[in-house]
């Protein structure tokens, strides 16, 4: 089992004939993901990588192939428009790549997708896979192993290095869904959580956070109350000083809050097995499984 | 981006905001001149640096008389001025604003910023102005009134109101704030703020209501749609290694240790200096090359990264996914050659192609010292600087 994507997804491409959307598109048709059709405006009635038909708009889109999720690759300026493009045709799972968009723009769309049923990963993510079965997003495929470990992370090459720990043990993974770097993102790791915790696939969970913010407080907190499954975490961003936002939007420690010192010992505090070394992420997951 | 105080007031002035009237020059001579403009009593002298706390570091003066502020401002000018956010090396003041003093009756605090807790924008207020925000959320958070903001009204008069009632604010003073409270917002949505703070709004005796001081942040990704304020950026504040990086790309930031490193994706790179850290070493940056780095990438780390005299040895820790080890390894090949370094380089890399990335490095007849893995890796690198 899986969560958020499988062989089921039926996923279309926004920004497809752009030269990253096609590049991933083609990536994730050759994992098995079934991808049914893409959108840019104006280019609609084409065709690319065969024979995947291209339309102006998500609504149309979504009417003649029944897309169930979309994967954003707009540019930053475009990209909180493509997000409530989709939302507004009703597509279930939007996930969006870009990296960039301003925080405003993600005010406005945050609150939009409350009074939708569209779920959001991102943006500014590597997007999710479930390892056999889809992969939506730009993660390098082959570093991934069929399994029962699911990842939730804040970082892109920090989920890969885990995957990478992991898939050289022997331990596969169930599905790994990269949140995003930004401060405003539409799935947390609570969601996240909570998915895993049904999920009878997936037998431990890792949580990659890194400085900033206070979501990975209030996932720990939600886990001790609600998840029974072992959970192991790391926070990036140990030595990195105050006030300084290190490459991603969200990664800043403002007025003394988001210190990963803080972090991990909450998370310590509400029993996740938190590693202070990237380097152990994947032997502590072995012993907890 | 951070932008000066007297940057900040010309914002708020165009969204009819009150700010004291100020002038501001470069050079001692202009200082007396600038007072006698102004016409008041008292002016202040305050220098402008983007750290905060620069009364604390002797920044900020009144003066009494033009040539008081003439005396002031040759003091302040070309002075290193160390404030508890500059770190120990302090900032170089290269400009003075020159504004008029008020009658202050009280002092207050407003804040505006994204909260990330409910995603949307959030004011602070408080009556405990002129003081570190931060110093009054740990000691007397009760003094702080909170009022998140629907993205769908704004601030209303309402919201205003409520935000002026917690600050017990009443009479003529109440129908001031209103508009002041409602254009701070609507600044800081127009001009893409991420941090719009007057520390202190104050009331002056008069019953006027100003921001004082002004500190304002603006988003980098809606920079786009601001060419004017794009402007204001004032390279002589940033690192000059940090201005560099920012032209090709590359984020890079300097820290206190003599590890250089070199990493692909922002997580992957704090995990690395963290590694450093537990392995005995120091980093001596952060440096993201981004997920899809290439040959010229690399040169141009090598280049920041070895800009920094303090620098003994580099790390680089490369997950490949879209890049492939092995162009990689040339990429590292040949930025070492053209740059003839001579400090050891050892080379983590992991993802599509490593063995013929690892066979390029170990025949190039180089000294590359090649990671297992980032623990052996960070490991191999604290033991060749020793």
């Amino acid at each position: 089992m899986s969560i958020l994507v499988d062989e089921k997804t039926r996923l279309i491409t926004q920004g497809i004939t752009g030269r990253e959307g096609m590049y991933h598109t083609e990536q994730s048709m050759k994992y098995g993901t079934r991808v049914v059709g893409g959108v840019t405006p104006g280019k609609g009635g084409q065709k690319v990588l065969g024979n995947v038909p291209v339309f102006n708009t998500v609504r149309d889109a979504v009417a003649k192939t029944k897309a169930n999720a979309t994967m954003i690759f707009v540019p930053p300026p475009f990209a909180a428009d493509a997000i409530l493009e989709a939302a507004d045709a009703a597509v279930e799972l939007i996930i969006c790549i870009t990296e960039g968009i301003p925080v405003n723009d993600m005010v406005d769309v945050y609150k939009y997708l409350q009074s939708t049923e569209s779920r959001l990963i991102g943006p500014n993510c590597p997007g999710v896979i479930s390892p056999g079965k889809a992969k939506i997003g730009i993660m390098p495929a082959h570093i991934h192993k069929k399994g029962n470990v699911g990842i939730i992370s804040r970082s892109g090459t920090l989920t890969y290095e885990t995957v990478g720990q992991l898939t050289h043990l022997g331990i596969g993974q169930s599905t790994c869904v990269g949140i995003g770097g930004d401060p405003i993102i539409g799935t947390r790791f609570i969601d996240v959580l909570k998915l895993f915790q049904r999920d009878r696939g997936t037998k431990a969970i890792c949580m990659i956070g890194e400085i900033g913010g206070t979501a990975e407080d209030e996932a720990a907190y939600y886990i001790k109350k609600n998840v029974t499954k072992p959970v192991v975490g790391f926070i990036a961003g140990q030595t990195a000083p105050p006030g300084r936002r290190m490459g991603h939007a969200g990664a800043i420690i403002s007025g003394g809050q988001g210190t990963a010192e803080e972090k991990m010992k909450v998370m310590r505090r509400c029993g996740i097995k938190v590693v202070k070394s990237p380097a152990d992420l994947g032997k502590t997951l072995q012993k907890s499984l | 981006m951070k932008i000066h105080e007297y940057q900040a007031k010309e914002i708020l002035r165009k969204y009819n905001i009150p700010v004291p009237n100020g002038i501001l020059i470069t050079k001692k001579s202009q200082a007396a001149d600038a007072a006698k403009k102004l016409g008041t009593n008292v002016v202040v002298v305050k220098a402008q640096i983007h750290a905060g706390g620069r009364g604390k570091g002797g920044g900020v003066k009144l003066a009494k008389n033009p040539q008081e502020a003439e005396k002031h401002a040759g003091n302040i000018l070309g002075m290193t001025l160390v404030t508890p956010q500059t770190g120990a090396a302090g900032q170089r003041v290269r400009k003075v604003l020159i504004e008029e003093g008020m009658p202050i009756a009280k002092e207050l605090y407003m804040g505006i910023l994204v909260d990330r807790q409910t995603s949307r924008v959030l004011i602070m207020a408080s009556e405990a102005g002129g003081m570190e925000i931060e110093e009054v959320a740990a000691d007397t958070p009760e003094k702080i009134f909170t009022e998140t903001i629907d993205p769908v009204t704004g601030v209303k008069p309402y919201t205003a109101r409520k935000i002026a009632f917690a600050l017990n604010l009443d009479g003529e003073v109440m129908k001031k704030i209103i508009p002041f409270i409602i254009n701070l917002y609507d600044a800081f949505i127009k001009e893409d703020c991420t941090m719009l703070e007057i520390n202190p709004l104050v009331i002056t005796s008069d019953k006027r209501a100003l921001a004082l001081d002004a500190k304002v942040d603006i988003d980098d990704n809606a920079m786009y749609r601001h060419k004017d304020t794009q402007k204001l950026r004032d390279l002589n504040e940033e690192d000059p290694a940090e201005v560099e990086a920012s032209k090709f790309n590359l984020n890079y930031i300097k820290l206190d240790g003599n590890i250089g490193c070199m990493v692909n994706g922002a997580g992957l790179a704090m995990a690395t200096m963290d590694i450093i850290k537990l392995s005995g070493g120091e980093p001596a940056n952060f440096l993201d090359v981004g997920g899809g780095a290439d040959e010229e990438m690399i040169e141009n780390g090598f280049r920041i990264i070895l800009s920094d005299p303090s620098v003994k040895g580099i790390f680089i820790n490369i997950f490949g996914g879209i890049l492939r080890c092995d162009i990689l390894a040339r990429g590292v090949i040949a930025a070492t050659k053209t740059l003839a370094i001579k400090i050891p380089v050892v080379v983590r890399m992991e993802g599509t192609n490593m063995e013929e990335g690892h066979r390029i490095l170990k025949n190039s007849g180089m000294n590359f010292v090649i990671g297992n893995g980032m623990k052996d890796g960070a490991q191999k690198v604290v033991k060749a600087i020793q």
